[in-house]
């Protein structure tokens, strides 16, 4: 152990002049060929082969188990474009977003800032909110089922005790899609509370006690000063991936609304997989999935380019 | 007068507001453990109660298991699991130290490729590669379930950067030992980087034990479905009829994580938001 402290010790004296011992001698660079090697071959194999290959197929008429295919351009698009499933399912996946997003961020925000705010029960607070983030989506959307059950659900049951009027929650039009929001918004939650958490941690002491100094006394003003401005680049990344996450929306479809009724909570990944692995209609997939791509592209792209995750407080 | 407000107001409405939310966020869950534990007549009636009067969770936990062969579907979950991550380790860590280590031509292109790769959406790929599997055979298998994830550029990533701060000397002094490169990886690196294997095993196998798109386009055959796809079937085998063995069901496809999350949270959380910077 003595000897790792040493040589941790070492580095900095050497590692500025040092040529590797090994650099350029055959033997070293073929065993870096080696070890890179099999993840290499499986990169290809496993995810750039099958991005370009989807991108390949969206412009085939491939259909599982077909003897053949051929190119046919941009058919599948015009096919797509064409098609009112396709704008129902993207308009849904945008109101998802469009709900899911603003609210775990807010709720996932507030809550991190209630549970930093104050010193106890912290660890059990943080606990209890990210629970949902770790139990099995499809088993809690099973329970969310019954929950939501028009006879003998809890939601109804509380409604029907304040004399409210329920509802068939997953089973009419107008409120289905906002039920599967509403678990997003649940499962969403914890997992940015945790990822605020860590921002807000990162926020120096010093800076409240100045801000005390500077007459701010109340928790409230100090919260105005300091703790507000600072999670800014922190909330902007919370976003992007919070948006990435719900354009991938698909279990909570498939096993309680199947996009339904009549098509009002279909949303993308679930019609790319009715497509492409109920139907088997590969090449039109594959156009539905280049979509899906562009659109989680451009958020990667504003997430890389926010990069440095880092607030700085100079 | 406005200090003493403060002291006791605050932590009070703090306390108020963290319990409300609390109490939502852990709703399902109780509701989930209530039902699992009344008899049928207790769950299909208009009554709310949240206390069953009669105690029915053994009898629904006996009905789940007699119904569905959950011992099987878990010990599938850990048979995929522990497959995925075993052979994400043996090929992501050589690469990592490769690329963090040592110095070859095309180091730097490869690198980036990884982390281009990290940004493909996994369902972005579930085509071609179904149709891959398809003209390997092995759909309905395991290694349709495995192969695909054998190769976490994550992964790689992560111990990639963990790797540049392991000092050179310890990698050359066994060298001088005359262990070979391959030897370095598995003797040298690994024991570094325990903590950084450890937060990454947390996090694919939280990954793997709940994914449901996968296992769902992949498999056929009911004796090889993992811990979700066996929920949703058991959910449509029984169509609304028998929710306290289900209940029980959804109860113990939960349980493993759930349970080893309360007891490592700090790991647990953060192995989890390593998502975060994927």
């Amino acid at each position: 152990m003595s000897d790792a402290v040493a040589t941790l010790q070492a580095v900095p004296a050497t590692a500025r002049n040092r040529v590797p011992v090994f650099a350029g001698s055959r033997p070293a660079a073929r065993s870096a060929y080696a070890l890179v090697a099999p993840a290499f071959i499986l990169m290809l194999m496993m995810l750039i082969g099958p991005l370009a290959g989807v991108i390949a197929l969206s412009f085939t008429d491939y259909q599982l188990g077909a003897p053949s295919f051929a190119w046919i351009g941009l058919s599948n698009y015009h096919e797509m474009f064409a098609d009112r499933v396709f704008w129902i399912s993207l308009k849904n996946t945008l109101t998802y977003v469009a709900i899911v997003v603003p609210g775990a961020v807010a709720l996932g925000l507030g809550t991190a800032l209630l549970i930093q705010s104050g010193a106890g029960l912290r660890s059990l607070y943080r606990t209890i909110y990210f629970l949902p983030v770790m139990a099995t989506l499809i088993a809690m959307a099973i329970v969310w089922e019954f929950m939501l059950h028009p006879q003998f659900g809890l939601v109804n049951g509380v409604l029907r005790a304040a004399g409210l009027q329920g509802h068939s929650w997953l089973q009419e039009r107008g409120t289905a899609l906002y039920s599967l929001c509403a678990i997003g918004v649940w499962q969403a939650t914890g997992f940015n509370m945790v990822l605020f958490l860590a921002g807000l941690v990162s926020i120096p002491k010093h800076l409240y006690d100045a801000a005390e100094i500077d007459g701010a006394e109340s928790a409230w003003s100090r919260f105005c000063l300091v703790t507000w401005p600072l999670p800014g680049p922190v909330t902007l990344f919370v976003v992007t991936i919070s948006a990435i996450r719900s354009f991938q929306v698909f279990d909570t479809v498939q096993v309680l609304t199947k996009g339904g009724p009549s098509k009002s909570s279909e949303v993308l990944i679930y019609t790319m997989y009715a497509e492409g692995f109920e139907f088997f209609r590969s090449g039109y997939g594959a156009a539905l999935t280049v979509v899906f791509l562009a659109f989680v592209l451009l958020l990667t792209l504003v997430k890389s380019a926010l990069g440095n995750r880092e607030v700085h407080y100079a | 007068m406005t200090t003493r407000i403060h002291t006791y107001l605050w932590p009070a409405t703090r306390h108020i507001l963290l319990l409300a939310g609390a109490l939502v966020m852990l709703t399902p869950f109780i509701w989930m453990l209530s039902t699992a534990s009344k008899p049928q007549t207790e769950i299909f009636s208009s009554e709310l109660h949240l206390i069953p009067h009669h105690f029915a969770l053994w009898d629904n936990l006996r009905t789940a298991f007699a119904k569905a062969n959950l011992w099987r579907y878990l010990l599938n979950g850990l048979i995929v699991t522990i497959s995925i991550f075993g052979l994400q380790v043996l090929v992501a860590l050589p690469a990592a130290y490769a690329l963090a280590k040592l110095r070859f031509l095309g180091r730097d292109v490869l690198f980036a490729l990884v982390v281009f790769c990290i940004l493909i959406p996994p369902q972005a790929t579930a085509i071609p590669v179904f149709l891959l599997l398809h003209k390997l055979g092995v759909l309905d298998t395991y290694a349709a379930l495995v192969l695909p994830f054998t190769i976490s550029v994550f992964g790689i990533f992560l111990m990639r950067q963990f790797f540049k701060t392991v000092p050179d000397d310890l990698i050359d002094a066994a060298r001088m030992d005359g262990i070979s490169e391959f030897g370095i990886v598995w003797r040298v690196m690994l024991p570094t980087a325990i903590p950084a294997v450890t937060a990454f095993g947390i996090f694919s196998v939280v990954a793997h034990w709940n994914d449901y798109f996968w296992p769902l386009i992949v498999l056929n055959s009911e004796h090889l479905q993992t811990p979700p796809l066996a929920v949703a079937q058991f959910r449509n085998n029984e169509a609304g009829t028998n929710y306290g063995p289900l209940m029980a069901a959804a109860i113990v496809i939960i349980a493993p994580l759930v349970v080893a999350f309360l007891f490592a949270q700090r790991r647990f959380i953060e192995g989890i938001t390593l998502t975060g910077i994927k």
